[in-house]
């Protein structure tokens, strides 16, 4: 037994910010101070508060210490761990009380959260079954072995109303339904880990966090499904989540929850891991059995589906690390527990990626139909510097824009739809008042034509032709013709691309187009860019009345575009300017704007 | 995607062939590893030059093309070497959101490289790479495995002095 224990996050976000080196520190001090019989330090996974990082917590009090430094480290284990005086001076602000310190779930970050599938993330050791075996872990699975049928498992999953974690939101017990019945020599599981959404990394922290749940739903699928053999294609971007889930399948094989005949009752199933090399589409289901077999990773045409022809030409169900993380809870608390959480026809919670021009950026998990002024005021801490928050992104490449009036809505699944965007893997992109939705919009685009993997006409070829009136249009060479144009050909490439990827990848254009007319307007007829960003439509200047003639200016500039003398204002000359905005930073007066 | 293809000579030892070779001994017989031995392939080669992918090809009993076709369509692969430091700078929403253009044109200014490319001295190549998932720390970049978050453009200078010994 032990007195305490001490939580550090080993999350890739906290690793990135040393926390390794933080444990080592860790245990090197608590052995000096003869303390390694009461105390354990675990390295667990992502704790989602990212933007706190590294992160430790001490257990029995809950102190919650972030942005800890290895050299932090002496202090607290003397003063917090031998003495058991807190170092006030560490902790999270939020937890900090009058007289006491506050729970982690009292703070705006975690109060409104309601962890299911990131239940098990940052509080066990990912690395250690026993840890995920004393959380109820392989529970569902030999409850499903022993006590249900395969079609019993396949209807508490479809009554759950548990939908697609992965992007279009299909409801997974309809997906195991059908691909039940279909009789073959071998059938598959294959768990989508290749996360490509920039900005998404609920899988990732899944994996990190938690693997063994991964490991347990993926077993529960087969049994329902009647396979035998499962696949997790991970992104290599992903190192630490696939060493820790190689583990997991490593001590499950060990412990005889995965091979031959489980709990003795006569069901087989093993799985293996199978590396991506960074290809967006491969996210899509077909693509993704392609590259597992060993090609490129070109989307196939449906039908037939995977479930009658998936992996190797065989019956297949595919489902995303989420869906399958929420597939324990579901099978041990029951289908009307998961459905009495979210809206009408969006069970249970969502875990979303917070990012950009937020406060706390991290992972938060909400039940579904939470307002997106709840997730980014409230729980996300609004936007930093005083700015005003314009827009969020959902949905990644594939979704959309949703504006600052529409902060009200609800989310899931339809009402993201209707929005024109999408739930997508659940990337959450804060924009604020600098950031312009046609350079988005454009940036996006830049990522699709960089991804589309060139097999159909209309999304090879179209997405390239978007790319290039945006840049027209940012570029200040644009017409109201063009913008015509994007429209319509957002429409063609829409109906007519083979797969997910083209079909989406118009979104983010017709979204700003959408909310944001009046921006690609202004780009087209005043040739400004509001918000300031596009540099071929920006200029600099300076204003006399501000400028104290002090030459930092001048002598910044790498060009030679600005002249003038000691203590008399100076002037730029706009056909030298390269617009580096190196003035502007210089400028101790605030007399250089841009326009 | 369009790679560069580097025109520097092959420069492979007998080595680094037998492990490859063992590689290839290893999963010849499932025809769904091809990119796994891709993969190993280039943990010991660091790219994967037309000479290494003609014994891959060899050795899995599958077309030169196939090889080049698996090897062009996925991102991971490089058909250029990379630098002894590698940087890389993260170009997911989050870190362009937060100035990781800007970012990523001072080190490309200041290697006198571009994107994909590796400086003569073969010191430092410089890759964009898509999200690293650290996005709590935008904007981000690598340089090998050491990772550098919440950047401005200030700090490049700094940073690449370090490996400049």
């Amino acid at each position: 037994m032990y007195r305490s224990h001490v939580l550090v996050c080993g999350g890739t976000g906290c690793t990135s910010s040393n926390s390794l080196k933080i444990i080592d520190k860790l245990e090197e001090e608590i052995a000096k101070q003869g303390l390694s019989e009461e105390i354990k330090v675990v390295r667990t996974g992502c704790f989602g508060l990212c933007a706190l990082g590294p992160i430790m917590v001490v257990y029995p009090e809950g102190a919650f210490y972030s942005r800890v430094t290895v050299e932090d480290i002496p202090e607290i284990v003397s003063e917090h761990l031998l003495k058991g005086r807190i170092v006030t001076r560490l902790l999270y602000d939020e937890t900090v009380g009058k007289d006491e310190i506050k729970s982690l779930n009292e703070t705006d970050f975690y109060k409104k959260q309601v962890r299911v599938a990131l239940r098990n993330c940052g509080v066990v050791d990912p690395e250690s079954i026993d840890e995920y075996i004393a959380q109820d872990g392989y529970q569902a699975l030999a409850k499903c072995l022993t006590e249900y049928t395969p079609e019993q498992v396949i209807q508490i999953v479809s009554d759950s109303g548990l939908r697609g974690r992965g992007g279009g939101g299909f409801p997974t017990g309809r997906k195991w339904a059908l691909c039940a019945p279909n009789k073959a020599p071998q059938k598959y599981v294959v768990c989508n880990a290749d996360e490509g959404d920039p900005g998404a990394f609920m899988d990732r922290s899944v994996l990190e966090g938690d693997p063994h749940c991964i490991v347990e739903a993926m077993a529960i699928a087969g049994y329902a499904i009647g396979a035998t053999k499962g696949f997790v294609y991970v992104r290599a971007e992903y190192p630490i989540a696939v060493q820790r889930l190689q583990i997991a399948i490593d001590e499950a094989r060990e412990y005889g929850l995965l091979g031959k005949n489980i709990f003795d009752s006569g069901f087989d199933f093993d799985m293996e891991i199978r590396l991506g090399a960074g290809a967006f589409v491969c996210g899509e289901e077909t693509a993704l059995m392609t590259s597992i077999e060993g090609n490129r990773g070109e989307p196939r045409p449906r039908p037939p589906y995977p479930a009658v022809k998936g992996l190797f030409g065989m019956p297949t169900v595919e489902n995303n690390v989420e869906t399958f993380a929420n597939i324990p809870q579901i099978i041990l608390r029951g289908a009307d527990w998961f459905a009495s959480m979210g809206t009408e026809k969006s069970k249970g919670t969502k875990v979303f990626a917070l990012g950009g021009k937020i406060k706390h950026t991290g992972l938060v998990e909400v039940p579904m139909g939470t307002t997106l002024r709840e997730i980014i005021e409230e729980i996300g801490g609004g936007i930093p510097n005083g700015k005003k928050f314009k827009a969020v992104q959902t949905g990644g490449p594939s979704g959309g824009c949703i504006p600052a009036n529409l902060i009200d809505t609800a989310i899931d699944y339809d009402n993201l739809i209707a929005m024109g965007c999408m739930m997508g893997s659940g990337g959450m992109i804060v924009m604020d008042e600098d950031t312009c939705m046609v350079d988005i919009a454009k940036f996006y685009l830049e990522f699709t034509v960089d991804e589309s993997c060139g097999k159909c006409t209309p999304c090879r070829v179209g997405t390239k032709r978007l790319l290039e009136k945006l840049d027209k249009i940012t570029k200040g060479n644009g017409t109201m013709q063009d913008i015509d144009d994007l429209e319509e050909l957002c429409h063609y490439i829409k109906e007519n691309s083979l797969c997910g990827l083209g079909q989406t990848a118009p979104n983010p254009v017709l979204s700003t187009l959408r909310f944001f007319r009046d921006e690609y307007v202004a780009h087209v007829t005043e040739k400004r860019c509001p918000a300031g960003v596009c540099k071929s439509l920006l200029s600099y200047a300076i204003v006399a009345e501000k400028c104290k003639g002090c030459t930092a200016c001048s002598r910044v500039c790498p060009v030679g575009a600005i002249s003038g003398t000691v203590k008399n204002p100076h002037v730029i000359d706009t056909s030298k300017c390269i617009k580096c905005g190196a003035c502007m930073e210089k400028c101790r007066f605030g007399a250089i704007v841009k326009r | 995607m369009k790679k560069k293809i580097s025109t520097l000579p092959f420069r492979g030892t007998a080595e680094q062939k037998q492990q490859l070779l063992e590689v290839i001994d290893k999963y010849k017989s499932d025809p769904s590893r091809l990119m796994t031995v891709m993969q190993e392939a280039q943990e010991i080669y660091g790219y994967l030059p037309v000479e290494v992918q003609q014994v891959i090809a060899d050795g899995m009993h599958v077309p030169l093309e196939k090889v080049y076709g698996v090897a062009t369509f996925y991102a991971q692969f490089a058909l250029s070497p990379k630098g002894v430091y590698n940087v890389s700078v993260c170009l997911g929403t989050a870190c362009y959101v937060k100035g990781a253009g800007d970012l990523f044109n001072k080190i490309s200014e200041k290697l006198g490289i571009g994107a994909d490319e590796c400086t003569e001295d073969g010191k430092f190549s410089l890759t964009a790479c898509r999200c690293i998932g650290a996005c709590g720390l935008a904007p981000v970049m690598t340089i090998n495995n050491d990772v550098y978050g919440r950047l401005t453009v200030d700090d490049v200078d700094g940073i690449l002095a370090k490996y400049n010994d």
